[in-house]
């Protein structure tokens, strides 16, 4: 079977996009903390997700829903409607990070298919298992921190369908076990669906030299005429005993175009592509070019070369945990 | 209120791993933490001292459990789950779990803990983990004060002790590259033991020198370290059962003590926090996480400048 491409989807217009572009599949969330890319101006209303969700079904493509933050207690019942309006919008699937989520949508929601979120960081067969069999997952996205063989290793121990990342930004931390962000600004992924918030984001001018601070903590500066990249906690420069450099990862994003073989070889059901805060038009390419090599490679054809090196411009990229060394 | 002394984070030599277990036999903790959280590489240069370290603990009247790892990927690492489990039932300990795979492994109905490292963020998840023989809870250290008081009430109704990080350099995140060994230019399977140098992690400083986090192997720690004695009474107020104290490699026995005589009324917040920061001056204090707008606030600044 062709391996399914999940794309991103910040917007209606880029859900849209996505599936004219040749998506077999957009995620996307409702505009508040439920989901883990709570930005200011992304996400859907529930007019927007019943619109979207009918769009795509139109065009013969799926809906995941993520629903991805833990729930804050004492505030359960947001991410409990969350869910029910999910299906009702006629979602294909919820993509969840929380047992007690999990656990209330298979009570409440029995018919409501689940997809088990990164945010998990389901890492090995025995939880995977553990999660099909006692909360009825039926796909999980693999967290980035494991190998390509690992991954295979994962698929011939399960019959719970795995979905990996294949492009876009790379958390170098197991996620959902990440409280780095909070520490420095008070808003955390796991909590808040930020991460290194752009409200907690400053830049200084010292006589020419740049300064990029994180909930005033200064992780980047340059020269003048160098471009300042954005203060991403974990791609920051840091210092340690004699040494200062990105210690924890280079500013880097995820490509894994080359992999794809490998990964159908490993038994991954779904390709996924980071990006909800991305434009449209960055959306449609990535899922063009990605949708062209799965389509080759079911067609026994070699992959496209390069496809996507434009898009990467000016940013170096990585293929992550997938290779052993990058550890 | 109780003290729990969590399962050390860093890498030490066995004989100041078991001397610091020796030495908890007389301080006033009422439950001990043990066994390798963060690297399964490091397992078996202490393994064999598990044992008599339990027993110790368990004739001095220690309550004594045994993690499991944090991130369990590796099929050596699953092994060593399923063992942890066998080898808590011949030592007469239970098991806290600090990463949901544990939780396959146990059978229906068996009680255990969980660690700081699961992430129990409400009532649902707390509920679920009861209805499987959760009986203790260490929340997440990134809770703020409001949804440790909501969980401490549900774990009241559900006959689940509640434990708050209460002293020690948190665990920020896990990950599968180790940055010590990066640090060093090596990989992981290459490490040589690089985070042994550092008995307390390795401080990272930003780019103004300022310290902000600590590496450990694969983890990343605050920097400074967390300390809820200005939260004491409100956490009592809502029936925390067990405040936290992770090890660390200089001062513990004291550090314990001023805790005990903090939860016994015998020293308030300003002269606890005072007795810690003159321990060692160099260590940032925080409680942010609880009660400030970021994890690395800290209630106490005023006092501390005054």
């Amino acid at each position: 079977m062709v391996m399914e491409i999940v794309c991103p989807a910040g917007t209606p217009a880029a859900l849209r996009a996505a599936v004219k572009a040749g998506a077999h599949t957009v995620y996307c969330g409702f505009a508040d903390e439920t989901n883990a890319r709570n930005f200011p101006g992304l996400n859907f209303s529930r007019e927007e997700m019943r619109e979207g969700v009918a769009f795509a079904h139109g065009h013969g493509a799926k809906v995941l829903v993520a629903i991805n933050t833990f729930p804050r207690a004492g505030g359960e019942a947001l991410w409990h409607r969350a869910v029910a309006d999910a299906e009702q919008a006629g979602a294909d699937a919820v993509i969840l990070a929380d047992l007690g989520l999990l656990a209330n949508t298979a009570r409440q929601h029995p018919g409501l298919r689940c997809h088990l979120s990164v945010q998990a960081a389901a890492a090995n067969a025995d939880m995977i298992n553990f999660y099909g069999r006692e909360l009825g997952v039926k796909r999980v996205v693999l967290p980035r921190v494991l190998s390509v063989p690992e991954i295979a290793a994962i698929n011939a121990e399960t019959e719970v369908e795995t979905e990996v990342f294949v492009f876009g930004g790379l958390c170098v931390m197991a996620e959902g076990r990440c409280a780095m962000s909070s520490w420095a600004t008070g808003k955390s992924p796991n909590m808040n669906g930020v991460c290194s918030p752009a409200s907690h984001v400053e830049y200084h001018d010292q006589g020419g030299v740049l300064d990029a601070r994180l909930g005033g903590y200064t992780i980047h500066r340059v020269g003048a005429g160098e471009s300042a990249p954005y203060p991403t906690l974990c791609k920051g420069v840091f210092r340690a005993g004699d040494a200062e450099g990105h210690l924890f990862e280079d500013a880097v994003s995820l490509n894994a175009e080359h992999l794809i073989p490998q990964l159908k070889k490993a038994g991954v059901t779904a390709l996924k592509i980071e990006g909800r805060q991305r434009s449209r038009a960055y959306v449609a390419q990535v899922v063009r070019n990605f949708r062209a090599a799965v389509d080759a490679l079911e067609a026994g054809q070699p992959m496209p070369e390069g496809m996507l090196a434009r898009l990467s411009e000016g940013q170096a990229t990585t293929t992550g945990a997938y290779k052993k060394t990058w550890r | 209120m109780e003290l729990t002394v969590g399962p050390n984070q860093f890498f030490w030599p066995a004989d100041r791993w078991a001397a610091f277990y020796t030495d908890l036999e007389t301080a006033p903790v009422n439950r001990v933490v043990l066994g390798e959280l963060v690297c399964s590489k490091r397992l078996p240069f202490f393994q064999d001292r598990i044992p008599e370290a339990v027993a110790g603990l368990a004739a001095a009247g220690k309550a004594v459990s045994l993690t499991s790892l944090a991130l369990i990927t590796l099929p050596r690492e699953r092994k060593a789950t399923a063992s942890l489990l066998r080898a808590g039932a011949e030592l007469g300990a239970d098991v806290e779990i600090n990463d949901l795979t544990a939780l396959a492994y146990l059978p229906e109905g068996q009680r255990f803990a969980v660690g700081p490292l699961v992430n129990v963020y409400n009532e649902s998840t707390l509920g679920w983990l009861a209805e499987r023989g959760a009986a203790r809870v260490c929340l997440p250290p990134e809770l703020p004060l409001a949804s440790v008081a909501t969980l401490a009430r549900a774990g009241e109704g559900l006959g689940v002790a509640i434990e708050v990080w209460g002293h020690g350099r948190v665990p920020l995140a896990i990950s599968g590259r180790c940055y010590h060994a990066r640090l060093h230019k090596r990989t992981k399977d290459n490490c040589q033991f690089a985070c042994e140098d550092d008995p307390d992690g390795l401080t990272v400083r930003t780019l103004d020198d300022e310290p902000f986090l600590a590496m450990n192997g694969v983890q990343t720690l605050s920097s400074g370290y967390a300390s809820a004695v200005y939260q004491v009474e409100a956490l009592r107020d809502v029936g925390v059962a067990a405040l936290r104290l992770s090890p660390q490699s200089t001062d513990f026995g004291v550090l314990a003590t001023i805790y005990r005589q903090r939860l016994d009324g015998t020293l308030d917040a300003d002269a606890a926090a005072s007795a810690i920061a003159a321990l060692d001056p160099a260590k940032e204090l925080a409680d942010g996480f609880l009660t400030g707008e970021r994890g690395a606030a800290w209630s106490g600044a005023a006092t501390r400048t005054a």
